[in-house]
């Protein structure tokens, strides 16, 4: 066992990092102790204490450097003192890391970023609610974009946000567009003066999408969730935004999207938007309210109506549009399909959408099936197998468990697709694409490929398979809606301008069959 | 009514974005500001934690815990003199002893908290050997954590009667607080030695040093403790582990005031002596001072500030200022830190002292940024340091407006520990402080870095269940 004892004078280290090279000192091979201090008189007892004082460290003082080892043999003892030396002369004994710390909580963003007024929260439901009311508490405007959120807890928060004249926009609100900034899904959508207000999201965008295809624009698009307008929360979060468009002196025209509300909920907002000083749309999906029409309210039973009444409503003119004749379009394609074809499977991503689809065709045949169907009839007890006429909403809860959303990723979409091919007694598939922000950078181009093997299929068969697409988007959006367009359109798809003419073309070329 | 929805319209959006980050990319893609929180389920998940979590967030606790707030900022402590504690702490008796932490019994102490004991005993002269104070401790001593007498003291925190103590008064509010002298470093009493030199040390510390400073002070008025701690933090000190600023301010103000004392040159010169060879001098002024300002703040109704943290090297305890008089308690944790020379990890008690009082009112740790002169502790580097301070923004309530770090652009120290923040983020204060040897009288044995244990919070937050 080798000892040696160095003192280098006038050579000051603080503490700590004298402690830190010890540490690594006695991490080196065959090193027993290491002691680097400073020669004040608490240290030098402390030598003393562990045997490694010598008489020379007498006249040493607190600004002598110290070095004392002990080790097994001269050569450790000679790396452990060079090693040392160049530790000392490099000075910085240590190293570091220059990475700011993450913000963690919303109080700190605050008082990071002041200018922060809008909260957009997709946690999983159940944490949400928390977020949520401090956001509110911070005076800040929110949208909750997670669903599974309590009921009781979205009755609080409206509850809340009210109280301080905030916006609450869902929870399960998939769209909102404020000063056009998409949140969650949006499109591209021009300036110009409808504002929107929607218990939907599929069912704002494809209204939104539509007035830009008319050539018009919106102010906001707010969307309130999918309970706002049911029995219990009634319509707190609509109400609010009734009166803010009302207030807002961009917006001139206001359209209103929802399922119909319950009764009393249904007369509050009519109430409510009788007092508005500009004219209100009011799409309460397939529901017929066109005996209230009153002075300022226009009633519509679909969303392609909405979006035309609002564009008229600004422009003074009718607004339309029409590719095609639809009753030529669609004798032309039901001559391509052989007897037993006679069967309409939907396969939708946008839950509005589906919606409107459902209300229409139950309206034309008796008979439609869903996952979602509002009776119970007609509801799929085995979603996994459609019957007959079947209409899904891919995008409800018990698809997307454990997946994204079909906007997001459409490949549960494309497998089914392929399933529904395998029966023969199917005619028609309905499929939407819903672009904009948020959603998938391309759903025209991963279809396709499959499009093709469902027609396969058929023509392996003798048949022939018709599928229809309406694309919910604008030319502005990222996805660009022609080049969308254009890719379905090489695949043989009839690609409609809105949901509801996807819908109704199915519909007269089924009508065609049956005759 | 909806005047601040009218206002967003007309605004810049500015976008917390909480959850996919996807949509973050959207807003930023439309030219607007997009922050992304680092979201994690808070409370870990726990949905009992979290519910109560969410019944604490509303306008009555967020007004209590401004009002708490108020006070800390509001806190002026001034050094006003010192007396004997019996005479001076309202209630001390012959057979009070007081000890850091909560409260314990004599049977349970760590090691060094007995040797302290036993120390304190010997010096009331009680007692003439260890085994003759054993018996005393056991059967005659009332003892009391010095938070209830108004105290605090570092490591052992061993305050018996006769020994003189700083009177430290929050001129704002009028209370007082009280903590001894502080000894140095090596075998100290407060370490858990009771040897000779041990004792003959604390008799001079009455005899002399006491008089004389009580005499100094008594001339000088006063000494303003904000004012000194707010330029020891800008002298690199953050005023726990490191007190080199703060104890050499002090000597600026009181060393002209004992020379004016009526004692002789080498009594006079040993005390300035005495405190410029002990850079933790100041930290017997800060602590009180830390105390001082916190009181106040206690008893708030429905206030979820963190009003006192404290250890015996047995327990961790902390309260909070809804609930003055509970104790919420987890077992000391283990301190993560540098060893002095031959000393290791086996050799530390766990954590022990009333000195995180400094942390609790906004600095210590909490003001590591400013003290990078001790890196080391932290991790080496002093952007880790700064780090420190960053993170514990995330779970106090404001930045202090006494208390100011340079670096940082003269951001006030985070301050005002908010429980829920704690408990929603899992982010632990962050303690900076030395570490004892497990047995009685050996001393420091080196410093570092601790957390309190998260189960004192989540106690403390299950209390405000209904």
């Amino acid at each position: 066992m080798r000892t040696k004892i160095v003192v280098k004078k006038n050579l000051f280290f603080d503490s700590v990092s004298l402690m830190q090279l010890s540490d690594k000192v006695k991490s080196l091979q065959n090193i027993l102790e290491v002691v680097i201090l400073m020669a004040t008189d608490t240290n030098k007892y402390l030598l003393k204490d562990i045997d490694l004082y010598e008489k020379e460290l007498d006249n040493s003082t607190p600004n002598d450097l110290i070095i004392a080892i002990k080790a097994e043999d001269d050569e450790s003892l000679k790396r452990a003192f060079d090693y040392i030396e160049v530790s000392l002369t490099q000075k910085s004994i240590t190293n570091s890391s220059q990475s700011e710390p993450e913000i963690v909580i919303q109080e700190y963003a605050y008082r990071v970023h002041p200018d922060i007024n809008l909260v957009l929260i997709s946690t999983p439901g159940e944490y949400a609610a928390l977020e949520a009311k401090k956001a509110l508490l911070s005076n800040k405007h929110v949208m909750i974009f997670s669903d599974n959120v309590k009921l009781e807890d979205e009755i609080e928060l409206k509850d809340l946000a009210l109280s301080r004249g905030l916006l609450l926009m869902g929870p399960d609100c998939g769209t909102a567009m404020i000063n056009h900034i998409p949140l969650g899904f949006a499109n591209e959508v021009p300036a110009g003066p409808i504002g929107i207000i929607a218990a939907s999201g599929s069912g704002s965008q494809e209204v939104a999408s539509l007035i830009a295809k008319l050539g018009s624009g919106i102010t906001q698009l707010i969307g309130v969730g999918g309970r706002d307008l049911n029995e219990q929360v009634g319509g707190k979060m609509m109400l609010q935004a009734l009166q803010s468009l009302n207030n807002d002196p961009e917006t001139k025209v206001i359209v209103l999207i929802s399922k119909p509300p319950a009764k009393n909920v249904a007369e509050k907002i009519l109430n409510e938007a009788t007092k508005v000083n500009k004219p209100v749309v009011i799409c309460f999906l397939g529901a017929d309210n066109s005996s209230q029409e009153s002075r300022n309210l226009h009633f519509v039973k679909f969303l392609e109506d909405a979006a035309l009444k609002a564009v008229e409503l600004v422009t003074g003119r009718k607004a339309i549009y029409t590719r095609f004749n639809i009753y030529e379009l669609a004798k032309i394609e039901s001559a391509k399909l052989n007897e037993n074809q006679k069967y309409i499977r939907g396969l939708y991503a946008g839950g509005t959408l589906c919606d409107e689809a459902i209300i229409y065709l139950s309206q034309e045949f008796n008979t439609i099936y869903s996952n979602i169907h509002f009776d119970n009839k007609y509801k799929l007890s085995d979603n996994k197998i459609s019957i007959k006429d079947t209409l899904l909403d891919l995008g409800d809860d018990e698809f997307t468990r454990g997946k994204a959303h079909p906007m997001i990723d459409p490949q549960y979409r494309n497998i089914r697709l392929l399933n529904e091919s395998d029966d023969p007694d199917v005619a028609i598939v309905l499929l939407d694409f819903v672009l904009g922000y948020g959603a998938h950078p391309d759903p025209a181009g991963v279809a396709i490929g499959i499009i093709q093997k469902a027609k396969e299929k058929f023509m392996k068969r003798n048949q022939h398979l018709i599928v229809i697409a309406s694309i919910t988007g604008t030319e502005n959006d990222p996805q660009i809606l022609s080049q969308q367009q254009k890719k379905l359109e090489d695949a043989g798809v009839i690609c409609m301008p809105s949901n509801l003419q996807a819908v109704k073309l199915a519909a007269l070329i089924k009508k065609e069959l049956i005759q | 009514m909806s005047e601040k929805i009218h206002q967003l319209f007309s605004q810049k959006i500015s976008v917390l974005n909480i959850g996919i980050k996807w949509f973050s990319d959207n807003v930023n893609l439309k030219g607007a500001k997009a922050i992304q929180l680092e979201w994690k389920p808070p409370a870990s998940g726990n949905i009992d934690l979290i519910n109560i979590l969410k019944s604490l967030y509303n306008e009555e606790v967020e007004d209590a815990n401004q009002k708490v707030i108020e006070i800390i900022q509001n806190g002026h402590p001034k050094l006003i003199g010192l007396g004997t504690a019996r005479d001076v702490i309202p209630g001390f008796d012959e057979w009070t002893i007081l000890h850091a932490g909560p409260p314990i019994e004599w049977e349970l102490m760590c090691g060094p908290m007995k040797g302290a004991v036993i120390g304190g005993l010997i010096y009331e002269q009680k007692a003439r050997t260890k085994k003759e104070a054993e018996e005393i401790a056991k059967t005659k001593v009332k003892f009391s954590p010095c938070h209830h007498f108004h105290a605090v003291g570092p490591m052992a925190g061993i305050i018996t009667s006769s020994m003189p103590v700083w009177i430290i008064e929050n001129s704002t509010y009028g209370n007082k607080a009280f903590a001894t002298l502080n000894e140095g470093l090596g075998k100290v009493l407060r370490y858990g030695a009771f040897s000779t030199e041990v004792i003959e040390r604390l008799n001079w510390m009455r005899d002399e040093l006491y008089p004389i400073l009580r005499d100094a002070i008594e001339m000088k008025g006063y000494i303003d403790l904000r004012s000194l701690i707010a330029q020891a933090l800008q002298m690199g000190d953050e005023c726990h582990n490191r007190n080199k600023a703060i104890t050499s301010l002090f000597y600026r103000e009181i060393a002209p005031f004992v020379i004016r004392t009526k004692f002789s040159d080498s009594q006079k010169a040993k005390v300035l002596e005495f405190i410029n060879s002990n850079d933790h001098f100041g930290l017997n002024l800060s602590m009180p001072a830390c105390k001082s300002i916190m009181e106040p703040a206690e008893g708030i109704p429905k206030s979820t500030v963190i009003t006192t943290m404290a250890r015996n090297g047995v327990e961790f305890g902390i309260k909070v200022s809804a609930f003055k008089d509970i104790w919420f308690t987890a077992p000391s944790p283990r301190v993560r830190g540098l060893y002095f020379p031959g000393f290791t990890e086996a050799d530390a008690a766990l954590d022990l002292g009333d000195s995180v009082i400094t942390e609790t009112s906004g600095i210590g740790g909490f003001a590591m940024a400013t003290a990078p002169a001790i890196v080391g502790f932290v991790g080496g580097s002093a952007n880790d340091a700064l780090n420190y301070t960053k993170m514990m923004y995330q779970i106090t309530l404001t930045e202090n407006k006494n208390y100011q770090i340079p670096i940082l652009n003269f951001r006030g120290t985070p301050t005002g520990i908010d429980l829920r923040k704690v408990i929603e983020t899992g982010i632990l204060p962050i303690i900076n402080t030395g570490i004892a040897h497990k047995n009685a009288g050996v001393g420091q044995v080196g410093a570092g870095l601790v957390n309190p244990p998260v189960e004192c919070f989540e106690k403390a937050l299950r209390k405000f269940k209904k």
